[in-house]
């Protein structure tokens, strides 16, 4: 007597088709380009791929890149909490516009963004006059490529923190208060934990993103070579070269640091939200 | 630490949540706020907290004004509905926390600290959970951290909102009894809130009970019980069956009923509404009785009747092998014989407001 196996049957159909739809897709989309990368990175050979990396054109491109989107993400990581905290916390009027406006460097094609700060800083715009008089300048300079930056990645911030302090139960903020602890205690004690998850996330993201920014950063940045050249730029200028080695080999950095980002951001999520995953 | 609550008000937006509240806990006393949902209870727990301010009234504690006090400074044992406890910090740390946020000069040594922790772990009876966090807990144990946690800062006054309403009945009983122990042992002034009669009654001391933001009632067990005092409360207490009586020389009449187990009362002549429970309710068969048994079920122990008259439709217990339950079954005509009621003047009309929201079951998962 043999008895057929019981097949159980899913609750939601079209699983075979679905997730091959999407498999393929990121294989055309994501996996096959990035592989194609780092193929055409593997061509060049490694003295070659550092002789390009170690470059005073490339490294200072690299440099003027990373230290601009570090300092763009320092501004958001405290500007997005902040607006975050805003958002969720209080109630004033207009408060929904506000909150539609966060997504507005989403919206935004990054090049619009990138003439219209150019636009308003520039040494006869709204903003800049007063700057340039002061002495300040922040069009053509490393100020410009973080200001551009910071434009484009705030969302990032915001909007990974904003819905964990809504879900963040008050009860826990009441509890702390009856245990006798200050404002200041019950933000670094109990909100703090509670959304560095994903303001630590939030951030990183946001750093990878800054590292990639082109549309916005090249039109404030005037692209000096070894002053404001952002790495995205090179890349694009050693393309135009028809030098895709160069091209390749710059790309696959910005890639590296990527990757490495997207590892940490993820590890931290992992490592903070530990104790709430841990079953007896 | 004795609390004195005079004539508080609280609304929110346009509603009136406490509708002048006069409370007096003595020091040591285990008082239950007892009330559907909406009556107010967990806001004046909340006030006496420091989360919540009144819109008019005082609130003394020991003769000091608690309504110029933040709730840092109240130095109260505040145990929430869902525990609150902090997800991120292990039971040790969530019990230690009270004494880990006072100012520089107050704090205990780590030693100290850790010294109490273990104290409070053993005698909450949680000693081998310590380095558990509370996501790794089940609800009673969860429930026995929060009030750890609560009592480490040596309250002087503990409050607790629903304090086992997340859990499973047999959990229940058992933390009853035990937080029963702690009281007692702690010596505290002690305030809980709950819509769970049995509870209120078996754990407090005295019962308050509270129906749309006013005190309806405060009292033990027995006196709410048998002399309910308002309509609101003899509802709440589950007199569901009210009766049109007409009242003469302090005696209730009305047709098919017979009031002879009920005593003279000093109420004036005319309209009034008896309020019944089902289970004070003893069915005579009389084939002339203004009512007629429409369904007659037993569980074994309870025969469940219901009683119809053509207008109005009541339920009455009785014990299966009571004497008077010989004999009915369905369609048998009987007179109502109530072995004891409470009774308000007026037609039914008139004691139709305040009446107790149904709730229904707080859900048990955590």
């Amino acid at each position: 007597m043999s008895a057929a196996a019981i097949k159980p049957k899913r609750v939601l159909p079209g699983f075979t088709l679905s997730l091959g739809t999407t498999l393929l897709y990121v294989a055309l989309i994501i996996l096959i380009p990035v592989i194609a990368l780092i193929l055409k990175g593997a061509e060049i050979g490694p003295a070659q791929f550092w002789a390009i990396v170690t470059s005073n054109r490339t490294l200072s491109a690299l440099r003027v890149t990373v230290s601009a989107a570090a300092l763009a993400t320092l501004f958001n990581a405290f500007y997005g909490l902040l607006m975050a905290w805003v958002l969720t916390r209080y109630e004033f009027p207009g408060k929904r516009i506000l909150d539609a406006l966060m997504d507005v460097p989403f919206a935004l094609p990054t090049a619009v963004a990138g003439i219209s700060l150019t636009a308003l800083y520039s040494a006869n715009g709204w903003f800049g006059a007063p700057l340039s008089g002061a002495g300040i300048e922040i069009v053509y300079s490393l100020a410009g490529v973080t200001l551009a930056m910071a434009f484009t990645s705030t969302p990032f911030v915001v909007r990974a923190i904003q819905p964990v302090l809504e879900d963040l139960d008050p009860a826990l903020e009441q509890a702390a208060m009856t245990l006798g602890a200050s404002p200041w205690q019950i933000f670094r004690r109990v909100v703090l934990p509670a959304i560095l998850p994903a303001w630590l996330s939030g951030s990183t993201v946001a750093f990878a993103r800054s590292l990639g920014e082109f549309g916005a950063v090249v039109f404030i940045a005037g692209n000096l070579p070894g002053k404001t050249e952002i790495a995205a730029l090179l890349a694009y200028i050693r393309l135009e070269e028809y030098d895709y080695q160069g091209a390749a080999a710059i790309a696959l950095v910005l890639l590296g640091f990527a990757l490495v980002l997207l590892i940490l951001s993820n590890w931290m999520q992992f490592r903070a939200a530990r104790h709430l995953e841990a079953r007896a | 630490m004795s609390i004195s609550i005079e004539n508080m008000t609280k609304s929110f937006g346009g509603t009136a949540v406490l509708r002048g509240i006069d409370l007096t806990v003595e020091s040591g006393e285990l008082v239950a706020l007892l009330g559907p949902s909406g009556s107010g209870k967990t806001t004046l727990l909340k006030i006496i907290a420091g989360l919540e301010w009144p819109n008019s009234g005082g609130l003394q504690v020991n003769g000091q004004d608690w309504l110029g006090l933040a709730a840092q400074a109240r130095r109260i044992g505040f145990v929430f509905q869902h525990y609150a406890l902090f997800p991120h910090m292990t039971v040790r740390d969530n019990i230690a926390f009270g004494l880990t946020v006072r100012p520089r000069a107050e704090r205990p040594g780590k030693a100290v600290i850790a010294a109490k922790v273990d104290e409070l772990l053993h005698f909450l009876q949680i000693g081998h959970l310590g380095e558990r966090y509370p996501a790794q807990l089940s609800g009673g144990q969860r429930q026995r951290v929060a009030l750890g946690r609560a009592l480490a800062i040596e309250p002087t006054v503990l409050l607790l909102d629903e304090p086992f309403g997340a859990l499973d009945a047999a959990v229940r009983r058992d933390l009853r009894a035990w937080l029963r122990r702690v009281h007692e042992e702690t010596g505290s002034t002690t305030i809980f809130v709950t819509h769970d009669q049995e509870e209120a009654f078996e754990l407090a001391d005295r019962v308050v009970v509270m129906g749309e933001g006013k005190i309806e009632q405060i009292g033990n067990a027995d006196q709410i019980h048998d002399h309910p005092a308002s309509p609101f409360v003899a509802r709440f207490m589950g007199a569901t069956v009210e009766l049109p009586v007409m009242l003469h020389a302090g005696r209730a009449e009305a047709s098919g009923l017979d009031a002879s187990r009920l005593p003279r009362r000093a109420l004036p002549d005319g309209a009034a509404t008896l309020f019944l429970r089902p289970a004070d309710i003893t069915p005579i068969a009389d084939p002339s009785g203004r009512w007629e048994v429409s369904r007659c079920t037993s569980n074994g122990a309870i025969l469940r009747l219901e009683l119809s008259d053509g207008s109005q439709t009541i339920p009455v217990d009785l014990p299966r092998r009571a004497p008077e339950a010989k004999g009915l079954e369905q369609g048998t005509r009987v007179l109502l014989r109530p072995e004891a009621a409470a009774i308000f003047p007026g037609p039914r009309a008139a004691q139709m407001q305040a009446q107790p929201i149904e709730f229904p079951r707080k859900e048990k998962s955590l």
